[in-house]
Protein backbone atom coordinates (compact mmCIF):
# COMPACT_ATOMS: atom_id res chain seq x y z
CA UNK A 1 0.00 0.00 0.00
CA UNK A 2 1.30 3.03 -1.24
CA UNK A 3 1.74 6.40 0.72
CA UNK A 4 0.55 8.22 -2.59
CA UNK A 5 -3.52 7.66 -1.86
CA UNK A 6 -5.07 9.24 1.16
CA UNK A 7 -6.96 7.71 3.19
CA UNK A 8 -10.40 9.76 3.70
CA UNK A 9 -13.15 9.43 6.54
CA UNK A 10 -16.59 10.82 7.25
CA UNK A 11 -14.45 13.16 10.10
CA UNK A 12 -11.73 14.25 7.43
CA UNK A 13 -13.91 14.22 3.84
CA UNK A 14 -14.82 17.44 3.84
CA UNK A 15 -11.80 19.54 4.77
CA UNK A 16 -9.14 17.23 2.67
CA UNK A 17 -11.40 17.39 -0.66
CA UNK A 18 -12.15 21.71 -0.19
CA UNK A 19 -8.64 22.22 1.10
CA UNK A 20 -6.71 20.10 -2.07
CA UNK A 21 -5.00 22.66 -4.62
CA UNK A 22 -4.92 19.98 -6.74
CA UNK A 23 -8.06 18.22 -8.43
CA UNK A 24 -8.90 15.25 -6.11
CA UNK A 25 -10.15 11.79 -7.13
CA UNK A 26 -12.15 10.03 -4.20
CA UNK A 27 -12.46 6.10 -4.68
CA UNK A 28 -15.14 5.07 -3.12
CA UNK A 29 -14.53 1.46 -2.23
CA UNK A 30 -15.09 -1.56 0.20
CA UNK A 31 -13.14 -4.77 0.84
CA UNK A 32 -15.91 -6.67 -0.30
CA UNK A 33 -15.86 -5.49 -3.74
CA UNK A 34 -14.42 -7.65 -6.50
CA UNK A 35 -14.33 -4.70 -8.88
CA UNK A 36 -13.15 -2.56 -6.75
CA UNK A 37 -10.20 -4.45 -6.13
CA UNK A 38 -9.24 -4.80 -9.50
CA UNK A 39 -8.92 -0.73 -10.10
CA UNK A 40 -6.71 -0.24 -6.94
CA UNK A 41 -3.51 -1.12 -8.38
CA UNK A 42 -4.63 1.52 -11.04
CA UNK A 43 -5.53 3.65 -9.23
CA UNK A 44 -1.63 3.27 -7.14
CA UNK A 45 -0.09 3.49 -10.61
CA UNK A 46 -2.45 7.17 -11.15
CA UNK A 47 -1.49 8.43 -7.83
CA UNK A 48 2.04 8.17 -9.19
CA UNK A 49 1.98 9.00 -12.50
CA UNK A 50 -0.15 11.81 -12.40
CA UNK A 51 0.58 13.76 -9.26
CA UNK A 52 0.89 16.87 -10.64
CA UNK A 53 -2.64 17.08 -12.34
CA UNK A 54 -4.15 15.65 -9.87
CA UNK A 55 -4.52 13.68 -6.44
CA UNK A 56 -6.47 10.34 -5.41
CA UNK A 57 -8.43 9.83 -1.68
CA UNK A 58 -10.32 6.71 -0.77
CA UNK A 59 -13.06 6.20 1.48
CA UNK A 60 -14.18 2.80 2.55
CA UNK A 61 -18.22 2.88 2.00
CA UNK A 62 -18.09 0.13 5.05
CA UNK A 63 -17.25 2.14 7.51
CA UNK A 64 -17.65 5.80 6.23
CA UNK A 65 -21.27 5.37 5.54
CA UNK A 66 -22.01 9.24 5.52
CA UNK A 67 -20.65 10.30 3.16
CA UNK A 68 -21.38 7.73 0.81
CA UNK A 69 -25.04 8.76 1.42
CA UNK A 70 -24.26 12.35 1.67
CA UNK A 71 -22.88 11.83 -2.29
CA UNK A 72 -25.57 9.07 -3.73
CA UNK A 73 -23.17 6.53 -3.71
CA UNK A 74 -24.95 3.42 -5.31
CA UNK A 75 -22.58 1.66 -6.70
CA UNK A 76 -19.16 0.84 -5.63
CA UNK A 77 -16.21 1.30 -7.42
CA UNK A 78 -17.77 5.05 -7.72
CA UNK A 79 -15.22 7.37 -8.37
CA UNK A 80 -15.82 10.74 -7.85
CA UNK A 81 -14.02 13.80 -8.78
CA UNK A 82 -13.36 17.01 -6.94
CA UNK A 83 -12.17 20.43 -7.79
CA UNK A 84 -12.37 23.59 -5.48
CA UNK A 85 -14.79 20.92 -3.37
CA UNK A 86 -16.88 20.72 -6.12
CA UNK A 87 -18.65 17.43 -7.82
CA UNK A 88 -17.06 17.55 -11.48
CA UNK A 89 -17.67 14.32 -12.79
CA UNK A 90 -18.91 10.35 -11.43
CA UNK A 91 -17.46 7.65 -12.37
CA UNK A 92 -19.22 4.39 -12.03
CA UNK A 93 -17.48 0.84 -12.36
CA UNK A 94 -14.55 -0.81 -12.33
CA UNK A 95 -12.78 0.31 -16.07
CA UNK A 96 -9.22 -0.11 -17.99
CA UNK A 97 -6.49 2.14 -17.12
CA UNK A 98 -6.53 3.66 -20.13
CA UNK A 99 -10.62 4.61 -20.23
CA UNK A 100 -10.35 5.74 -16.36
CA UNK A 101 -7.31 8.54 -17.43
CA UNK A 102 -9.61 9.57 -20.44
CA UNK A 103 -12.73 10.12 -18.61
CA UNK A 104 -10.58 12.13 -15.47
CA UNK A 105 -8.51 14.05 -17.71
CA UNK A 106 -11.60 15.15 -19.65
CA UNK A 107 -12.76 16.65 -17.07
CA UNK A 108 -10.11 18.62 -15.23
CA UNK B 1 6.75 -6.99 -33.32
CA UNK B 2 4.51 -10.13 -33.03
CA UNK B 3 5.42 -12.43 -29.27
CA UNK B 4 4.86 -15.67 -30.05
CA UNK B 5 3.90 -18.39 -28.08
CA UNK B 6 2.90 -22.52 -28.16
CA UNK B 7 -0.48 -21.89 -26.27
CA UNK B 8 -2.22 -19.30 -26.01
CA UNK B 9 -5.25 -18.79 -23.56
CA UNK B 10 -7.91 -16.39 -23.92
CA UNK B 11 -9.64 -15.56 -20.75
CA UNK B 12 -9.07 -15.90 -16.29
CA UNK B 13 -11.53 -17.31 -15.10
CA UNK B 14 -11.69 -21.29 -13.73
CA UNK B 15 -11.00 -22.64 -16.53
CA UNK B 16 -8.35 -20.13 -18.63
CA UNK B 17 -6.65 -20.06 -14.83
CA UNK B 18 -6.53 -23.76 -14.61
CA UNK B 19 -5.41 -24.62 -18.68
CA UNK B 20 -3.10 -22.01 -17.75
CA UNK B 21 -1.61 -24.05 -14.46
CA UNK B 22 -1.39 -27.17 -16.77
CA UNK B 23 0.35 -25.54 -19.53
CA UNK B 24 2.70 -23.75 -17.69
CA UNK B 25 3.79 -27.34 -15.19
CA UNK B 26 4.18 -28.87 -18.91
CA UNK B 27 7.04 -26.22 -19.92
CA UNK B 28 4.69 -25.00 -22.47
CA UNK B 29 4.57 -21.01 -21.03
CA UNK B 30 1.09 -19.99 -22.14
CA UNK B 31 0.20 -16.52 -22.18
CA UNK B 32 -2.88 -15.90 -20.79
CA UNK B 33 -4.86 -12.93 -21.80
CA UNK B 34 -6.83 -11.94 -18.77
CA UNK B 35 -9.12 -9.31 -19.89
CA UNK B 36 -9.99 -5.43 -18.86
CA UNK B 37 -11.29 -4.35 -15.39
CA UNK B 38 -15.14 -3.84 -15.24
CA UNK B 39 -17.86 -4.50 -12.59
CA UNK B 40 -19.52 -7.29 -14.86
CA UNK B 41 -18.97 -10.56 -15.27
CA UNK B 42 -16.53 -9.28 -17.90
CA UNK B 43 -13.26 -8.98 -15.82
CA UNK B 44 -10.21 -10.93 -15.15
CA UNK B 45 -11.02 -13.68 -12.76
CA UNK B 46 -14.62 -13.92 -14.89
CA UNK B 47 -17.87 -14.31 -12.77
CA UNK B 48 -16.77 -15.80 -9.13
CA UNK B 49 -14.96 -12.26 -9.13
CA UNK B 50 -18.81 -10.94 -8.29
CA UNK B 51 -19.76 -13.56 -6.28
CA UNK B 52 -19.06 -13.88 -2.63
CA UNK B 53 -18.97 -17.75 -0.55
CA UNK B 54 -17.91 -20.63 -2.92
CA UNK B 55 -19.13 -23.82 -0.89
CA UNK B 56 -18.79 -26.38 -3.25
CA UNK B 57 -15.26 -26.22 -4.73
CA UNK B 58 -13.76 -29.02 -3.06
CA UNK B 59 -10.64 -28.56 -0.66
CA UNK B 60 -12.24 -26.09 0.93
CA UNK B 61 -14.38 -27.29 3.66
CA UNK B 62 -15.58 -23.99 5.36
CA UNK B 63 -15.78 -22.25 1.45
CA UNK B 64 -13.34 -19.50 0.00
CA UNK B 65 -14.64 -16.19 -1.49
CA UNK B 66 -14.81 -16.07 -5.21
CA UNK B 67 -12.25 -13.30 -5.37
CA UNK B 68 -9.73 -15.16 -3.63
CA UNK B 69 -10.18 -18.52 -5.28
CA UNK B 70 -9.38 -16.97 -8.26
CA UNK B 71 -6.53 -14.55 -6.50
CA UNK B 72 -5.49 -18.08 -5.80
CA UNK B 73 -5.67 -19.81 -8.91
CA UNK B 74 -3.69 -16.67 -10.92
CA UNK B 75 -0.90 -17.29 -8.09
CA UNK B 76 -0.65 -20.67 -8.90
CA UNK B 77 -0.68 -20.47 -12.41
CA UNK B 78 2.14 -17.38 -12.01
CA UNK B 79 4.20 -19.72 -9.70
CA UNK B 80 4.54 -22.21 -13.02
CA UNK B 81 5.91 -19.68 -15.27
CA UNK B 82 2.42 -18.25 -17.20
CA UNK B 83 2.57 -14.88 -18.40
CA UNK B 84 -0.37 -12.72 -17.42
CA UNK B 85 -1.58 -9.75 -19.46
CA UNK B 86 -4.32 -7.80 -18.18
CA UNK B 87 -6.24 -6.66 -21.81
CA UNK B 88 -8.47 -7.88 -24.03
CA UNK B 89 -8.36 -9.30 -27.27
CA UNK B 90 -9.26 -7.14 -29.99
CA UNK B 91 -9.28 -9.76 -32.86
CA UNK B 92 -8.68 -12.88 -33.35
CA UNK B 93 -7.33 -14.92 -36.95
CA UNK B 94 -7.86 -19.09 -36.71
CA UNK B 95 -8.11 -19.37 -40.41
CA UNK B 96 -4.67 -19.54 -41.05
CA UNK B 97 -1.30 -21.24 -38.74
CA UNK B 98 0.03 -19.72 -36.60
CA UNK B 99 -2.82 -18.17 -35.31
CA UNK B 100 -2.89 -14.55 -34.90
CA UNK B 101 -3.99 -12.39 -32.06
CA UNK B 102 -4.36 -8.88 -31.80
CA UNK B 103 -4.30 -6.72 -28.39
CA UNK B 104 -4.11 -3.43 -29.94
CA UNK B 105 -5.15 -1.56 -33.33
CA UNK B 106 -1.84 -1.85 -35.19
CA UNK B 107 -1.94 -4.16 -38.80
CA UNK B 108 0.63 -6.46 -36.88
CA UNK B 109 -0.50 -8.75 -34.91
CA UNK B 110 0.55 -8.78 -31.47
CA UNK B 111 0.60 -12.43 -30.84
CA UNK B 112 1.12 -15.60 -33.02
CA UNK B 113 0.36 -19.19 -31.43
CA UNK B 114 0.61 -22.71 -32.06
CA UNK B 115 -2.38 -23.40 -30.40
CA UNK B 116 -5.24 -21.72 -28.77
CA UNK B 117 -7.55 -22.37 -25.88
CA UNK B 118 -10.46 -20.43 -25.99
CA UNK B 119 -11.44 -19.81 -22.22
CA UNK B 120 -13.80 -16.43 -22.77
CA UNK B 121 -16.95 -17.29 -20.30
CA UNK B 122 -20.17 -15.98 -20.41
CA UNK B 123 -21.68 -12.54 -19.27
CA UNK B 124 -24.84 -12.06 -17.48
CA UNK B 125 -27.97 -11.25 -20.04
CA UNK B 126 -30.03 -7.89 -19.49
CA UNK B 127 -34.13 -7.76 -19.12
CA UNK B 128 -33.61 -5.38 -22.17
CA UNK B 129 -36.61 -3.45 -21.20
CA UNK B 130 -37.08 0.42 -20.52
CA UNK B 131 -35.54 2.27 -17.90
CA UNK B 132 -32.45 -0.42 -17.41
CA UNK B 133 -29.91 1.10 -18.99
CA UNK B 134 -30.61 4.86 -17.12
CA UNK B 135 -30.90 3.26 -13.72
CA UNK B 136 -27.90 1.24 -14.36
CA UNK B 137 -26.09 1.61 -10.48
CA UNK B 138 -28.86 3.81 -9.61
CA UNK B 139 -31.35 1.34 -8.11
CA UNK B 140 -30.57 -1.26 -10.53
CA UNK B 141 -27.66 -3.65 -10.43
CA UNK B 142 -25.79 -6.78 -11.78
CA UNK B 143 -23.77 -7.06 -8.67
CA UNK B 144 -24.81 -8.01 -4.97
CA UNK B 145 -21.78 -8.26 -4.02
CA UNK B 146 -20.63 -4.74 -4.87
CA UNK B 147 -23.96 -3.45 -4.18
CA UNK B 148 -25.84 -4.80 -1.62
CA UNK B 149 -24.61 -2.75 0.60
CA UNK B 150 -26.35 0.08 -0.10
CA UNK B 151 -29.77 -1.32 0.06
CA UNK B 152 -29.61 -1.26 3.80
CA UNK B 153 -33.33 -1.52 5.43
CA UNK B 154 -35.03 -1.34 1.55
CA UNK B 155 -37.30 -3.50 -0.01
CA UNK B 156 -36.11 -5.23 -3.50
CA UNK B 157 -36.01 -7.26 -6.03
CA UNK B 158 -33.84 -10.21 -7.67
CA UNK B 159 -34.87 -11.17 -10.72
CA UNK B 160 -34.36 -14.60 -12.34
CA UNK B 161 -35.00 -18.12 -11.41
CA UNK B 162 -32.02 -19.97 -10.94
CA UNK B 163 -29.55 -20.00 -8.39
CA UNK B 164 -27.50 -17.66 -8.97
CA UNK B 165 -30.53 -15.27 -8.66
CA UNK B 166 -31.17 -17.36 -5.13
CA UNK B 167 -27.99 -17.28 -4.27
CA UNK B 168 -28.22 -12.88 -4.67
CA UNK B 169 -31.63 -13.27 -2.87
CA UNK B 170 -30.36 -14.80 -0.03
CA UNK B 171 -27.22 -12.85 0.20
CA UNK B 172 -29.08 -9.48 -0.35
CA UNK B 173 -31.44 -10.67 2.65
CA UNK B 174 -28.48 -10.00 5.11
CA UNK B 175 -29.43 -5.65 3.82
CA UNK B 176 -32.63 -5.52 2.80
CA UNK B 177 -35.95 -5.64 4.31
CA UNK B 178 -37.64 -7.80 1.64
CA UNK B 179 -36.28 -9.98 -1.05
CA UNK B 180 -39.10 -9.80 -4.03
CA UNK B 181 -37.57 -12.94 -6.45
CA UNK B 182 -39.47 -12.19 -9.56
CA UNK B 183 -39.55 -15.10 -12.15
CA UNK B 184 -41.39 -15.23 -15.45
CA UNK B 185 -42.58 -18.71 -14.12
CA UNK B 186 -44.21 -21.05 -11.44
CA UNK B 187 -41.14 -22.82 -10.56
CA UNK B 188 -37.51 -22.20 -9.64
CA UNK B 189 -34.57 -23.57 -11.54
CA UNK B 190 -32.27 -23.54 -9.38
CA UNK B 191 -30.80 -26.28 -7.00
CA UNK B 192 -33.17 -28.43 -4.63
CA UNK B 193 -30.86 -26.82 -1.83
CA UNK B 194 -30.52 -23.20 -2.73
CA UNK B 195 -34.50 -23.61 -3.40
CA UNK B 196 -35.04 -25.01 -0.09
CA UNK B 197 -33.19 -21.97 1.55
CA UNK B 198 -34.90 -19.58 -0.58
CA UNK B 199 -38.22 -20.96 0.76
CA UNK B 200 -37.06 -21.12 4.40
CA UNK B 201 -35.98 -16.98 4.35
CA UNK B 202 -39.10 -15.44 6.21
CA UNK B 203 -37.38 -12.13 3.96
CA UNK B 204 -37.98 -13.60 0.57
CA UNK B 205 -40.79 -13.29 -1.50
CA UNK B 206 -41.98 -14.58 -4.51
CA UNK B 207 -43.37 -12.87 -7.72
CA UNK B 208 -44.22 -15.95 -9.78
CA UNK B 209 -45.72 -15.88 -13.89
CA UNK B 210 -44.32 -12.07 -13.47
CA UNK B 211 -42.24 -10.66 -16.55
CA UNK B 212 -40.80 -7.54 -16.17
CA UNK B 213 -42.36 -4.90 -18.44
CA UNK B 214 -40.11 -1.57 -17.21
CA UNK B 215 -37.55 -0.27 -14.38
CA UNK B 216 -39.03 2.63 -13.04
CA UNK B 217 -37.83 5.83 -11.61
CA UNK B 218 -36.17 9.38 -12.28
CA UNK B 219 -33.24 9.96 -10.53
CA UNK B 220 -33.61 6.53 -8.70
CA UNK B 221 -34.86 2.39 -9.20
CA UNK B 222 -39.09 3.41 -7.29
CA UNK B 223 -40.30 -0.13 -8.73
CA UNK B 224 -41.20 -2.75 -11.27
CA UNK B 225 -43.70 -3.00 -14.05
CA UNK B 226 -44.34 -6.58 -14.09
CA UNK B 227 -47.02 -8.37 -16.63
CA UNK B 228 -48.37 -11.24 -15.30
CA UNK B 229 -47.82 -14.10 -18.17
CA UNK B 230 -50.86 -16.30 -17.23
CA UNK B 231 -53.54 -13.44 -17.16
CA UNK B 232 -51.58 -10.73 -18.51
CA UNK B 233 -52.25 -8.08 -15.87
CA UNK B 234 -49.96 -5.08 -15.21
CA UNK B 235 -48.92 -4.60 -12.04
CA UNK B 236 -46.26 -1.91 -10.07
CA UNK B 237 -43.93 -4.21 -7.65
CA UNK B 238 -42.42 -1.08 -5.06
CA UNK B 239 -39.13 -1.66 -4.55
CA UNK B 240 -35.66 0.65 -4.50
CA UNK B 241 -33.70 -1.98 -6.01
CA UNK B 242 -33.50 -4.62 -8.62
CA UNK B 243 -30.70 -7.07 -9.12
CA UNK B 244 -30.96 -9.00 -12.48
CA UNK B 245 -29.89 -12.35 -12.58
CA UNK B 246 -31.57 -13.87 -15.44
CA UNK B 247 -28.88 -15.87 -17.11
CA UNK B 248 -25.87 -15.99 -19.31
CA UNK B 249 -24.97 -16.14 -22.84
CA UNK B 250 -21.52 -16.97 -23.91
CA UNK B 251 -18.64 -14.30 -24.35
CA UNK B 252 -17.88 -15.58 -28.54
CA UNK B 253 -17.98 -12.45 -30.27
CA UNK B 254 -13.89 -12.68 -31.41
CA UNK B 255 -14.53 -16.47 -32.78
CA UNK B 256 -17.90 -16.49 -33.62
CA UNK B 257 -16.50 -16.51 -37.27
CA UNK B 258 -14.40 -19.25 -36.98
CA UNK B 259 -15.68 -21.60 -34.73
CA UNK B 260 -18.86 -23.71 -35.15
CA UNK B 261 -21.42 -22.99 -32.01
CA UNK B 262 -24.74 -24.82 -30.94
CA UNK B 263 -28.00 -22.34 -31.93
CA UNK B 264 -27.63 -21.19 -28.25
CA UNK B 265 -24.24 -19.51 -29.18
CA UNK B 266 -22.05 -21.72 -27.49
CA UNK B 267 -19.15 -23.37 -28.91
CA UNK B 268 -19.14 -26.79 -30.30
CA UNK B 269 -16.86 -28.77 -28.41
CA UNK B 270 -15.25 -32.75 -28.76
CA UNK B 271 -14.00 -35.17 -28.71
CA UNK B 272 -12.74 -33.41 -25.28
CA UNK B 273 -11.85 -30.16 -25.51
CA UNK B 274 -11.58 -30.06 -29.74
CA UNK B 275 -13.09 -27.28 -31.35
CA UNK B 276 -14.16 -27.02 -35.34
CA UNK B 277 -10.82 -25.58 -35.86
CA UNK B 278 -7.97 -27.91 -35.89
CA UNK B 279 -5.41 -26.44 -33.01
CA UNK B 280 -8.12 -24.33 -31.32
CA UNK B 281 -9.72 -25.75 -27.47
CA UNK B 282 -12.16 -24.12 -25.73
CA UNK B 283 -13.11 -25.09 -21.84
CA UNK B 284 -15.53 -23.40 -19.49
CA UNK B 285 -18.43 -21.65 -19.66
CA UNK B 286 -17.98 -20.42 -23.33
CA UNK B 287 -19.10 -24.17 -24.28
CA UNK B 288 -20.69 -25.28 -21.58
CA UNK B 289 -24.36 -24.32 -21.24
CA UNK B 290 -25.17 -27.48 -19.18
CA UNK B 291 -23.16 -27.80 -15.80
CA UNK B 292 -21.32 -23.76 -15.71
CA UNK B 293 -19.90 -24.72 -12.51
CA UNK B 294 -16.49 -23.48 -11.28
CA UNK B 295 -15.12 -27.18 -10.67
CA UNK B 296 -16.16 -28.51 -14.20
CA UNK B 297 -15.16 -25.51 -15.95
CA UNK B 298 -11.63 -25.90 -14.05
CA UNK B 299 -11.98 -29.57 -15.31
CA UNK B 300 -12.57 -28.57 -18.92
CA UNK B 301 -9.67 -25.94 -18.26
CA UNK B 302 -7.27 -28.96 -17.42
CA UNK B 303 -9.07 -30.93 -20.45
CA UNK B 304 -7.91 -28.56 -22.78
CA UNK B 305 -4.45 -27.89 -21.85
CA UNK B 306 -3.82 -31.75 -21.64
CA UNK B 307 -5.64 -31.68 -25.29
CA UNK B 308 -3.07 -29.00 -26.51
CA UNK B 309 -0.20 -30.25 -25.19
CA UNK B 310 -0.70 -33.59 -27.05
CA UNK B 311 -1.76 -32.01 -30.05
CA UNK B 312 1.52 -30.27 -30.28
CA UNK B 313 3.20 -33.27 -29.76
CA UNK B 314 1.54 -35.29 -32.65
CA UNK B 315 2.07 -31.83 -34.76
CA UNK B 316 5.90 -32.08 -33.58
CA UNK B 317 6.26 -28.52 -32.13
Amino acid sequence: MSDTIKTLTDATFQEVVKSSELPILVDFWAEWCGPCKQIAPILEELAAEQSDKFVIGKLDVDVNVATATQYNVMSIPTLLLFKDGEIVARLIGAKPKGALLQEITQNL
Amino acid sequence: MSQHTRVLIIGSGPSGLTAAIYSARAQLSPIVIEGEPSSTTDQPGGQLMVTTEVENFPGFPDGIMGPELMANMRAQALRFGARMEVTKVQKLDLGQRPFRAWLTDDVEPSITADTVIIATGARSLMLDVPGEARLLSHGLSTCATCDGFFFRGHDIAVVGGGDSALEEAIFLTRFANTVTLVHRRDSLRASKIMQDRALANPKIRFAWNSQVTEVLGDEKVSGLALRDTLTGDSRVLDVTGVFIAIGHVPNTDIVAEHLERHDNGYIVTGPGSFTSVDGVFAAGDVQDHEYRQAITSAGSGCMAAIDAERWLEAQGM
